[in-house]
């Protein structure tokens, strides 16, 4: 427990975390900071192709072996079981519709990239590696979850899911959006290219990486903050209760995942983070199309506003404290 | 100067289902059509603004086109079979052109 504390205390002080309250706070405070739209698209492509291509550049320098297949397996059937967990504790919890309630299940058992990045940059700030292939787990987490949601709207209401679900369109828009695009480019790109390639490219991917993501962070408070701001009457105490309790359930079972697997204490802590994050970028644009009926600003707002500061904050060092107990690391 | 009738017809909806409502409109015969990004608005889903939106999800366009007469009915359809599930406005105004073979 006192490791925890500790963790979550350094953590809390950290720059990242500093900037990101920052925004949250500025949000709240009706300021007209904002970081332009462009610029906030272009810091995030920054930090997919530098997080990519470091883990495809850690994989060239420590080789792939079948733990690299079972992992990505682990994540996609993490992605894929987490939503129906999700599904049974949302209506239990909140009395959400079945349709809201796979909507908002899709979003917790698909992945936020940016707590994965912030969970890195953790990492590297305690001196601890992981994994590179953690990148390419991330992006085949992405997507089975969508599925899962569908089949369990169609399940649950056949009538209200007609005219919607999966099509070839959208199948190919969540397989091919741009940031898994990116991230999976670059991480074979930096497969490729290996030590020598990052050597050539560090000075623009690892020193200014730290104060890029400051700034994206910033910006993430601030759309964080906005979003929570204008979307709080929606937020009951079993939906504030769903998006505190649903990540501790999703880094549990990451944790069973990784400890099986027997990653490294880096491993076991990204393999918890992913688990535990939920999306705010692909499935909502997934759930538009898909489920156009479902509540956008529930979806949103729990993921956004309550989940991710949730996991930059608090689940980030617990989950570092847990991967370090188990693993001696 | 001879102006020619023609209907204006202007959707405004979620910026995820542009691909799916421009093929849509392609496909009902229309040959041209101008997409605007949205600031921001009001309406039955509440008020909303492009800003402090993180992705594309949020956000909402403009597909305006002008049309012959005749094209209408083709076009509602098709614009219908798309925005019918979705959030946004469809209307049609009267409007006049100076070249009516460009439409």
């Amino acid at each position: 427990m006192d490791l925890i504390l500790s963790l979550a205390a350094q953590n809390l002080i950290s720059p990242i975390i500093l900037f990101f309250v920052l925004g949250f706070a500025a949000a709240f405070a009706r300021s007209d900071l904002s970081v332009p739209e462009a610029v906030a698209k272009g810091m995030s492509l920054y930090l997919l192709f530098a997080i990519g291509f470091k883990g495809g550049a850690s994989v060239a320098a420590n080789g792939i072996d079948q733990t690299l297949i079972f992992s990505i397996l682990a994540g996609v059937i993490l992605s894929f079981v987490l939503p129906f967990i999700a599904f049974v504790l949302l209506r239990v919890m909140t009395g959400l519709t079945a349709i809201d309630a796979a909507a908002v299940a899709a979003h917790y058992g698909s992945i936020s990239i940016v707590t994965f990045v912030a969970a890195s940059s953790v990492l590297q700030t305690a001196g601890l590696v992981s994994e590179g292939y953690m990148v390419a787990v991330a992006a085949a987490m992405e997507a089975p979850a969508i599925l899962a949601a569908l089949w369990l709207v169609a399940r649950a209401d056949a009538k209200a899911g007609q005219g919607g679900g999966m099509d070839a369109g959208l199948l190919r828009e969540i397989l091919l959006n741009g940031s898994i695009v990116l991230l999976i480019g670059s991480f074979i790109i930096g497969g490729i290219t290996g030590q020598e390639g990052l050597e050539k490219i560090a000075s623009f991917i690892v020193s200014p990486f730290q104060g890029v993501l400051c700034l994206f962070l910033l910006d993430m408070g601030l759309v964080a903050g906005r979003g929570l701001r204008d979307a709080r009457h929606l937020l009951k105490p079993g939906l504030f209760a769903f998006g505190v309790l649903m990540p501790l359930i999703g880094s549990c079972l990451g944790f069973g995942a990784g400890l099986l697997l027997g990653l490294s204490t880096g491993g076991v802590m990204l393999m918890m983070t992913l688990s535990a994050s939920a999306s705010y970028i692909a499935v909502p644009a997934a759930m538009r199309v898909a489920l156009p009926e479902a509540n956008p600003s529930i979806y949103l707002t729990l993921s956004l506003g309550i989940t991710f500061p949730f996991n930059l904050t608090l689940g980030i060092p617990i989950y570092l404290a847990l991967a370090r107990a188990a693993t001696g690391g | 100067m001879e102006t020619h009738k023609a209907k204006r017809v202007e959707i405004t909806i979620e910026a995820v289902m542009e691909t799916r409502l421009t093929d849509a409109l392609v496909k009902a015969g229309v040959t041209g059509f101008t997409i605007l990004p949205v600031l921001g608005g009001s309406g039955r889903s509440g008020q909303w603004s492009r800003e402090g939106q993180v992705s594309r999800a949020g956000g909402m366009i403009n597909v305006a086109c002008i049309i012959r007469p005749e094209k209408l009915e083709a076009l509602l359809k098709a614009a219908f079979t798309v925005v019918e599930r979705h959030i946004g406005v469809v209307s049609v105004t009267d409007c006049e052109v100076l070249r009516a073979e460009r439409f």
